[in-house]
Parts: structure tokens; C-alpha cells; sequence
């Protein structure tokens, strides 16, 4: 699983570096490491909604309050749909 | 509202505007001939002894505009019909000699070339002066002058020199491209090639992102140019353009702070790498030194690489003040990773080929740095930023003593030193400019508070940490 970060300067003030420390800690709790591609890129247009996070290239808008909700729902459960 | 120190700028402004402006419309070629008559108008001239002068000499900077000379591998190119063949004579007696009765210059002289004539009046004999300047120091009229050409006054590693048609000549091997010589020149006559058009073909077919995205990374020292408007007005130009976004250069400097710091403290002894100009100089006059210069990339490289791997379809326009990244985005080491390389003085003519004022625009958001990255633009902040990547890395055992070179001179003094062991520093800042990249030929302005302008900016930066900035790379 593919998961990127916006890492651009409109979702940088937003939030994007809690974000990322909070998603890399969630996946080494969870120990799926292995698992998850975590990485970055510099904007990806849709500023008005970051921060932005695709998973796998689907959007999703994430906040650094939001990430644990998000991490359950779209990365978690993406992963054990994945290995069924 | 003011957007050039000199003239000479604006000229070059100007040529640079309207060719960029029948590129984006695709007529350059049929209407390349009528630019000239286009900026001098009319019969009467205003910078030269006729108007058809002025033209063939603007002629001259639409070719250099345009790319320049192809067979010319410098990016730094003279226009021998503009070099107005400045009086090269050296030490002079000018008539602010008295003719007293100290003679303190003939005194002074070892080589006896100072002679009097029947009114006492001073006079220098060129065939045995060695323009050693001692005259002119002690004269108390200040009646001797050095006439020396400003190229060749600003060019401190002499790779200037008159040739026999009496124009200047820049030497290949010597020159670094730092662009010192452009800016000083009063007729204008040393220009750096523009790729200008590469980046309005780079903009044109990435069709707004469709086929490619076009990142334009830029320098911290932006921070002191265009004034007149708010930085953000700048960055959301920047985008009206056709760029993707804009990414600070600066984060490229955190990351270059961070692994040059442990570098450091692993071999003991560096030179930094920041600086194209700077490694070209210790390259071509230090050759033994050559190996200690720091392994990273410039900031520029850095991040454009980090941005490459970690993107596709990704093309990278650097933008900043100077005329050195030009020939550094050529090197084979950072070719695949940068497509073209603009000044600030190039941004603005681009800005209005578009008629875009940015003064008009919303102000949009450029964060990706931290304080360290940002004060890499001026004199001391690299020193500051590997002080502080030691500190934050928890390297205890190995104490910093940086040698800040500003400008050329400087570092050839702290180059000359270390190559004869005499050098108390651990590590070479070297900075060509004066002031850092601050003083970069390809600024719009140069002036007193550009310096308080990065800091300033620096402070506003949302993570106070290199750490904090470049952990999102991770």
C-alpha cells in the first residue's frame, strides 16, 4: 500500500509534518512497516483541502487531529481487506 | 516603484521581456530583427554615438537572450561591439597634482618611472611603473588614480584581460561565472546567456501540469527581491506562469545542514559545496584542494534529486540570483536532476511577457523550510546551519571553528592558508558574492537591508529546526 503525503507549502502550514511523525508512529505500533510505503510529495493541487493524503492514488483529506480516525479506516482495514 | 539598480539591468530587462514575450506567442523568429528598433525607436540616440550602434549592440544581448553562443562553453559571454574599451592605463597622475614640492610619489617608487615636468607636475614612466599603487597611496592631493577597467576590478581571480582590439576577454579556464563582472560592467557589455526560452518551452508543453509538472525551487535571497510586492504575490505569479508549485531551495539547504555537518565531523575538514562559483574556484586554482569539498550536492541539487525520485513526470526550474547555477546545471552530477536554471532578474522580464503584475495577486503560502535553510542566502548562515546540524545530531566530540568567506577574495585568502597548512578552521564557508547569495549578480536589487530581509524571513519560518523541516522527508 502506497501512502503519500503532501508535504507542500499550503499543507505544511496545515499540518503535514504531524501528520507524517503521527502515520509513522501509527505504522510502527501496528507493525505494518512492510506493509505501508510511506512517502512524500510537493503539492498536489487541491490546496483548499489538505492536508492532502492519497492512499493507493485514492484522495483523501486529513488533519493533524483526524489522522488516527483516518489511519484505522483507510489504511488499517485496507490492509486486512488486503491480506483476506 | 523600482525594480533594477542600474540602467544597464533594465536594458537587458527589457530584451529579455520582449523576447520572452514573441516566444510565448511563437513569433520570435520572424519578429527576432525587429526587437532592437522596437526598444530604440526613432532616430535620436540615448546610450550610444548613433541609434544604429544601439541596435546592433541590443541585436548582440537577443542573441544572448536567446542561449548565446553555443560554441562559447562559459555562460558568462562579452559583447565586444558594446565594451566601450575603458581607458586600461593603470596608475595615473591626474590634474589634481599640485606639482609640489614633498615629491613623496618619486620617493616612493622603486623604479624610478616617476619624473616632473617644468611645472612640477607629476608624471608616470608606463614603461617601468609595475603598477604597485604606492604613488597613489602617498600622494596627499589623492592625485594618482588607478584607471583600471570595473570588469577587470571586479573580476578578483583575474580571468580578465584586454585583448587586441582592446576589448575585454574572459579566460575560460579561470572564470567561475559568478556573474561579478556582468553586474559591474557600466556599458553593459558582459552579459550571462539566458535560457529564458528553455523555460517558456518547459512551461508551454507541461499544458498546466498535463503532460509534466514544472516545480520551480526557489532561492532563499528572494526573500530581498521584489520588494515592491509580497512574497506570496511572487509565488502565486509563479503559478499564473504555468508552474505546478514553488518549493523552497531552503529545504534543500536543511538537508545539505544536516549531512554536511555529519560529513564534517567524519573527515575533520570541508569546504562547502553551496556555492557553484566557490567549487569551480577551488576546482580550477586549488586543484590539491579539491578533495576536501563537501560530497553533497548544492541545496539545489539536493532537493531537485529528492523532488525527481520521489515524483514522476517531474521537471525542475531552480530560480535565483545567480549567474554560476547556470553553468552548475550542466555538470553531469546535476544535469538529470535540474532543467534550467532562471535569475530574479529573468523571472521579472518573464512575469511581464505574461502582463502579470503580481502586486494585483492573492498572496499564496511558501513554507518548507526551516530558519537554517533560509540564512544559507546570506554570508555566515551555512556556518550557522552546520553549527546548528552538529548540535541537533548530537554530535559532542568534534568542535566547529568556520572560516565565512564573503566573497571571492576571501576565499582564495582562507584557500591560500589551508593549502599551506596555516589555516585555523575546520571549515570553508566559501561564498563568491559578497553577502552571499544576497549579492548574486542575477538580483533584481542589491541593497543595505537585503541581509535583515533573509533573516527576518528565516524567522518567520513555521519549523525552527533542520530536523523539523527535513523530517517530512523521511
Amino acid at each position: 500500500m502506497k501512502v503519500t503525503v503532501c508535504i507542500g507549502s499550503s499543507c505544511h502550514i496545515k499540518g503535514s509534518r504531524q501528520v507524517v511523525e503521527q502515520l509513522q508512529r501509527l505504522i510502527a505500533d501496528n507493525g505494518i512497516g512492510d506493509k505501508v510505503e510511506l512517502g512524500g510529495t510537493f503539492c498536489m493541487g487541491k490546496c483548499q483541502q489538505g492536508v492532502c493524503v492519497t492512499v493507493d492514488g485514492a484522495f483523501h483529506s486529513v488533519g493533524p487531529e483526524s489522522v488516527t480516525e483516518f489511519f484505522n479506516s483507510c489504511i488499517l482495514d485496507g490492509i486486512k481487506n488486503e491480506s483476506e | 516603484m523600482r525594480k533594477f539598480d542600474t540602467k544597464v539591468q533594465h536594458l537587458k530587462y527589457k530584451v529579455l521581456r520582449e523576447v520572452a514575450r514573441h516566444s510565448w506567442n511563437d513569433t520570435l523568429l520572424e519578429n527576432v530583427s525587429e526587437i532592437p528598433k522596437m526598444i530604440v525607436p526613432g532616430k535620436t540616440p540615448t546610450m550610444r554615438c548613433c541609434v544604429y550602434k544601439e541596435r546592433a549592440i541590443l541585436s548582440e544581448r537577443i542573441k544572448i537572450a536567446m542561449g548565446g553562443n553555443k560554441d562559447n562553453p562559459n555562460v558568462i559571454e562579452v559583447i565586444d561591439i558594446a565594451c566601450d574599451e575603458c581607458p586600461a592605463a593603470g596608475y595615473e597622475v591626474t590634474d589634481s597634482c599640485r606639482g609640489c614640492l614633498a615629491h613623496r610619489c618619486e620617493d616612493v617608487c622603486r623604479r624610478g618611472a616617476i619624473s616632473f615636468d617644468h611645472n612640477h607636475v607629476a608624471h608616470i614612466d608606463k614603461t617601468k611603473c609595475v603598477e604597485c599603487g604606492q604613488c597613489a597611496k602617498v600622494c596627499p592631493y589623492t592625485a594618482i588614480v588607478n584607471r583600471k577597467r570595473p570588469c577587470q576590478n571586479a573580476c578578483k581571480i583575474k580571468a580578465i584581460s584586454i585583448n587586441e582590439d582592446n576589448a575585454a576577454s574572459i579566460d575560460n579556464d579561470k572564470c567561475i561565472s559568478c556573474g561579478a563582472c556582468v553586474y559591474q560592467c557600466p556599458f553593459g557589455a558582459i552579459m550571462d546567456k539566458s535560457f529564458i526560452l528553455n523555460v517558456i518551452d518547459l512551461l508551454k508543453k507541461s499544458q498546466q501540469g498535463g503532460n509534466y509538472r514544472l516545480y520551480a525551487l526557489v532561492a532563499p535571497s528572494i526573500s530581498s527581491q521584489f520588494t515592491y510586492a509580497k512574497l506570496g504575490q511572487v509565488i502565486t505569479g509563479l503559478k499564473e506562469l504555468g508552474f505546478h508549485t514553488v518549493v523552497e531551495a531552503a529545504l534543500g539547504a536543511d538537508m545539505v545542514a544536516q549531512a554536511e555537518s555529519k560529513e564534517l565531523a567524519e573527515k575533520g575538514f570541508l569546504t562547502s559545496s553551496c556555492c557553484p562559483a566557490f567549487v569551480s574556484y577551488v576546482k580550477s586554482a586549488f586543484p590539491d584542494l579539491a578533495p576536501y569539498i563537501s560530497h553533497n550536492l548544492s541545496p539545489m541539487a539536493t532537493l531537485a534529486k529528492y523532488i525527481k525520485e520521489t515524483t514522476e513526470n517531474a521537471k525542475i526550474v531552480f530560480i535565483g540570483p545567480c549567474t554560476a547555477k547556470k553553468a552548475e546545471v550542466q555538470l553531469e552530477s546535476v544535469k538529470p536532476y535540474v532543467d534550467a536554471a532562471l535569475t530574479f532578474e529573468e523571472l521579472q522580464a518573464l512575469f511581464d511577457s505574461r502582463d502579470i503584475d503580481i502586486t494585483t495577486l492573492e498572496e499564496g503560502v511558501l513554507d518548507n523550510a526551516s530558519y537554517f535553510g533560509r540564512i544559507f542566502a546570506r554570508c555566515g548562515g551555512l556556518s550557522d546551519a552546520v553549527a546548528q546540524g552538529l548540535k541537533e545530531q548530537g554530535i559532542t566530540d568534534f568542535e566547529l571553528k568556520a572560516c565565512s568567506c564573503d566573497g571571492i577574495e576571501e576565499c582564495k585568502a582562507a584557500l591560500l592558508k589551508k593549502s599551506k597548512n596555516v589555516l585555523n578552521a575546520n571549515f570553508i564557508e566559501g561564498m563568491a558574492c559578497i553577502g552571499g547569495c544576497i549579492g548574486g549578480a542575477g538580483c533584481l536589487t542589491h541593497g543595505e537591508k537585503n541581509k535583515a530581509q533573509v533573516d527576518e524571513y528565516g524567522r518567520q519560518a513555521l519549523e525552527k529546526t533542520i530536523s523539523d523541516a527535513v523530517s517530512v522527508l523521511k
